[in-house]
């Protein structure tokens, strides 16, 4: 029987700090009029993470509606192929919605239920997390906006019905660039005006203090189980961990278990979109520097004057210009590494999983997998790689067609 | 005495309000902006807020948002704001200014540089909307070292333990946000805010402006009855919007509702008690 309930040696790390600061990263950079709202989320996030009522409700819910523990799965013909170490898929794409950003919706209205907050608000980029906050709204019966760029409904016209179904209300944003970025700004101005009511739902480990921690630790349950299973299946622990990172909510929730197992190499994969050296592209870690958006000090990408720069990636979900600020420290201090991978190479490996393992990855999780390829044949035969396969690619085949110019 | 603390000593002993009117800097043009700021001030304006854009603005409205899309894209940076206030400054010694944004390009610039050039451009005030007291020290310590006076934000949501921690940090004057939203929001309460503004009084001693809400002469006049410093801001940048391909129209619709804003807050009976303050 899998064990995922002992403490995790992820306590051992003990950040953030008091104001939510990962070393110089992380924080709270609101206006005042959220300071107040936020003090009692972080009051009520604590408050929960202690409360054995909420924490077997939460348990409950990622068994019976999320369909967890989801299952590590020991790719062989995707590990022949590749020939070098074995490759395991944690399988986020096999949970309700298609993706892992379910575990931390389901998580984070829960807790908006106990506040007492009968409307949830929701930026979304791709529609993902809009489609799994609409869904868990619908599951208690909270009303639901979802704020998405007028840009991206376009390219995501499913995902905005899908919301619809779900009785959410969608509203594009047509601010600034029309995207991501903007439709966060417009989810924090909702907030600031109707914070009596109305419980924020952020999607990724970004943000004012507590979102990156509460985010991260909704999400590590993908990392206890994939740690539990691993020992189980090879009776030891992997060689290396490797997930995609746009906000990064899928890869600190896989990496944050293992931040005390010194000899797991944790690898985060952003977009190179065109390729770095273009410009075109989506990767604050490997291409960006330091700066403060969206309530937390980060990596960002930015001009000489501080402006937020346009971000390209072919993946709508990695196409942000900041990242969680966890990570930003885990850069600075070495223990994690963050490489980039182009939209081509993305693609080349969402076409090798789909025929060779029978299983359609979403173009976020593809930037994983390319990177994983690469690593496996470095680390060679003898080494495990987990791979966080955090969503499937169904959502995604519009965009190869076109990308293949094929019309659908 | 700061240029702002004494503004506000000249106007208590007068019995009168300060009228603070923003506009972004470099909207529509940045040509127009100093033109702008002396008419603002022929008009009747006390004290000028003056707006560094912002790619990502998420405390404002679609006013001040969109005053902020037209600026960047004649890309005014932080150090063209910074020199427009120079040139303002060159005819005009006395009026106070205050730099209003958000804390990213500040961080960029480095905060002992950003303190230096804008003390020697002639900035009074500095609001950085996305900086709290808690993460505030260094940028204070620069600001400090520079006599440049640091405004923050109270809003309704902040607790009396939390508006003593602001006010022990802030200088020049504080800006009472009058209501949960974004600038240019159309539901202010005047009651509340009044209640809430003479509830601050026992927790502050500077001066109290309010802002976010206030949109003409009728909201000006109501709030300035009670509040030391009445702040109008995507009211004066609609104007600016309705006349965005002519700034010299825009500066006489600007220079227009300053002149109304004025004479609405000098209609006010005077100040009955002339308030103690640690700078008189």
């Amino acid at each position: 029987m899998l064990d995922t309930k002992q403490p995790a040696p992820e306590a051992m790390a003990g950040l953030p700090d008091e104001r939510g600061h990962f070393g110089p990263y992380g924080g709270l950079f609101v206006a005042e009029t959220l300071m107040g709202p936020l003090a009692e989320l972080r009051a009520a996030w604590e408050h929960y993470l202690a409360d054995a009522g909420f924490q077997r409700e939460l348990e409950e819910e990622l068994r019976d509606y999320v369909g967890r523990p989801s299952p590590l799965y020991h790719a062989r013909r995707w590990s022949e192929q590749v020939g070098g170490a074995r490759l395991w898929l944690k399988r986020e794409d096999l949970n309700h919605t298609g993706a892992h950003k379910v575990n931390n919706t389901v998580g984070q209205a829960l807790l908006a239920r106990r506040m007492g907050k009968t409307r949830i608000i929701a930026e979304t980029g791709a529609g993902q997390h809009g489609v799994a906050t609409a869904t868990v709204a619908a599951r208690l019966g909270l009303k639901c906006v979802v704020y998405m760029g007028a840009e991206d409904m376009e390219r995501q016209a499913i995902n905005v019905y899908r919301m619809k179904l779900l009785g959410a209300e969608v509203v594009p944003v047509t601010s600034g660039s029309r995207t991501l970025k903007d439709a966060l700004n417009e989810a924090m101005r909702d907030w600031v005006t109707n914070v009596d009511d109305t419980f924020y739902i952020i999607g990724t480990v970004a943000g004012p203090h507590p979102y990156p921690a509460m985010v991260r630790d909704f999400q590590a349950v993908i990392g206890r189980e994939a740690r539990a299973q691993i020992l189980d299946k090879t009776g030891r622990l992997p060689d290396a961990l490797v997930a995609c990172v746009g906000g990064g909510s899928n890869a600190m929730g896989l990496f944050h278990p293992f931040l005390a197992d010194e000899g797991v190499a944790l690898y985060g994969v952003e977009a190179a979109g065109r390729g770095l050296e273009t410009g075109a592209h989506a990767a604050p870690l490997c291409a960006g520097r330091p700066g403060v958006l969206h309530g937390n000090r980060t990596y960002l990408m930015e001009d000489a004057d501080g402006q937020i720069l346009h971000t390209h990636s072919i993946s709508a979900g990695l196409d942000y210009p900041g990242v969680g600020p966890e990570h930003a420290w885990l850069k600075d201090t070495g223990r994690a590494r963050y490489v980039a991978v182009t939209d081509d190479e993305a693609l080349a490996a969402f076409h090798t999983l789909t025929r060779v393992e029978g299983i359609m990855p979403a173009l976020e999780s593809s930037h994983a997998l390319a990177w994983a390829e690469t690593l496996a044949r470095e680390l060679g035969p003898g080494a495990e790689i987990i791979v966080n396969l955090s969503g499937r690619g169904d959502k995604d085949i519009h965009t190869v067609a076109a990308h293949e110019g094929i019309a659908l | 005495m700061s240029r702002l603390a004494q503004r506000f000593a000249t106007l208590r002993r007068a019995g009168r309000r300060a009228l603070v009117p923003y506009v972004t800097a470099g909207d529509p043009e940045p040509a127009a902006t100093v033109g702008l700021m002396h008419d603002m001030v022929a008009a009747g304006a006390d004290i000028l807020e003056l707006g560094v854009p912002f790619s990502d603005p998420m405390a404002d409205g679609p006013v001040i948002q969109r005053a902020s899309e037209r600026a960047l894209a004649h890309g005014v940076s932080l150090r063209g704001v910074l020199s427009m206030v120079r040139d303002f400054r060159h005819d005009d010694p006395d009026t106070p200014v205050v730099l209003m944004g958000y804390l990213n390009p500040v961080e960029i610039m480095g905060y002992e540089a950003f303190a230096r050039a804008a003390a020697e451009a002639g900035v009074d005030g500095v609001l950085t909307v996305d900086l709290p007291p808690e993460e505030a020290g260094p940028l204070l310590a620069a600001l400090d070292g520079c006599g440049i006076d640091p405004i923050f934000l109270l809003a309704p949501t902040t607790s009396d333990e939390r508006t003593r921690q602001v006010a022990a940090v802030a200088r020049g004057f504080v800006y009472y946000v009058s209501l949960k939203g974004v600038t240019g929001a159309g539901h202010l309460d005047v009651d509340a805010v009044r209640e809430r503004v003479e509830h601050l009084r026992t927790l502050v001693d500077l001066p109290v402006g309010v802002g976010f809400g206030i949109r003409d002469a009728a909201s000006a006049a109501a709030v300035g009855a009670f509040a030391d410093a009445v702040v109008v801001g995507s009211a004066v940048v609609s104007r600016i919007e309705q006349h965005a391909g002519d700034p010299a129209a825009a500066r006489a619709a600007v220079a227009e509702l300053v002149g109304e804003l004025r004479a609405a807050l000098d209609g006010l009976p005077a100040a009955a008690t002339v308030r103690q303050a640690a700078d008189t």
